[in-house]
């Protein structure tokens, strides 16, 4: 039979996984509303397509510093990583790039749906280049 | 002895690592987006009928082609890792366990997605009840690929 014993290590890298997932799970529910929102007779109404927004937003927001936290944790509590590794770097530049583009992109969305979308669209495109790249790096760990 | 052999890991198996990873990100975050437009059809029943057009959609074209991709991302991996045959920890069987019940859920929710879309293309109301079971088994879904999130990051043993 199964054990369940975990020590903080695995609590940390848990943490910092599933805010992994929560951003990128949230930014691929932002794609699909985008989808959604298209043409002359999108399958989402103005209304419940903002609250939709607006949710995930915040989710990629709340994942999206769950993992900066949990991630710089993991570096401090685990010998093998320093902060100052490359690939860590890489990933907080990328993280930082992919932070500014998600605000940027959720003001264009939300001031104006119709004239902000395709300002949206492209801080939206980078945000989700720079979180891809980071879980390249995050995969390879570069120099590790 | 299990631990150890987890972690170690040869560079060939990071590409499917990646795909697995990466599948299971599209699967939570499709699974997402079925959730938030069916709790977004109890609280506005007037938007139903869109926002059912929309979950059942995003079953067959994100929910089934995520969890098609985490899966052979899956099995990839554990071919490039070459762990011995007795190497049986709990947290690969609880990967296994709700990877396949995953799976079983998902074909029920393709099936109900089909009848729904048809009602719903037909201009009746129940395809939203159908979207609905669809929405809440998405929510079961999600739930469950939390816990295995937890069996694979922090590997208990």
């Amino acid at each position: 039979m199964y054990g369940l014993a975990v020590d903080l290590y695995d609590w940390l890298l848990f943490l910092h996984v599933i805010s992994a997932f929560i951003a990128v799970g949230a930014l691929t529910a932002l794609w699909g509303l985008i989808l959604a929102t298209r043409g002359a007779t999108p399958l989402l109404d103005e209304r419940s397509a903002m609250t939709y927004g607006r949710t995930a937003g915040i989710l990629v927001g709340v994942g999206m510093m769950g993992a900066i936290i949990f991630g710089i944790w993991l570096a401090i509590d685990v010998d093998a990583y320093q902060l100052w590794d490359g690939w860590i770097l890489a990933s907080l530049v990328l993280w930082a790039i992919g932070g500014w583009a998600g605000g940027k992109a959720g003001r264009a969305f939300e001031s104006d749906p119709v004239a902000g979308r395709e300002a949206g669209i492209r801080f939206q495109t980078i945000n989700s280049v720079a979180v891809l790249l980071i879980l390249i790096l995050m995969i390879w760990k570069p120099g590790a | 002895m299990p631990e150890l052999l987890a972690a170690i890991r040869p560079d060939s198996v990071n590409l499917p690592l990646m795909i697995h990873v990466l599948g299971a990100m599209l699967l939570v975050g499709t699974l997402l987006a079925v959730t938030l437009v069916t709790v977004l059809g109890w609280r506005s029943p007037e938007s139903a009928p869109g926002l059912s057009r929309y979950a059942l959609k995003t079953l067959v074209l994100g929910v089934l082609p995520a969890y098609i991709l985490m899966r052979i991302g899956a099995q990839w991996t554990e071919v490039e890792q070459d762990y011995p045959d007795d190497f049986e920890p709990g947290w690969l069987g609880i990967g296994y366990i709700t990877a396949d019940i995953g799976a079983l859920l998902i074909l029920i929710s393709l099936i109900l997605g089909a009848i729904g879309l048809r009602k719903l293309r037909a201009g009746g109301t129940g395809g939203v009840r159908f979207a609905r079971i669809v929405g809440v088994i998405c929510i079961v879904l999600l739930a469950a690929y939390i816990v295995a999130v937890w069996a694979m990051t922090a590997k208990p043993t």
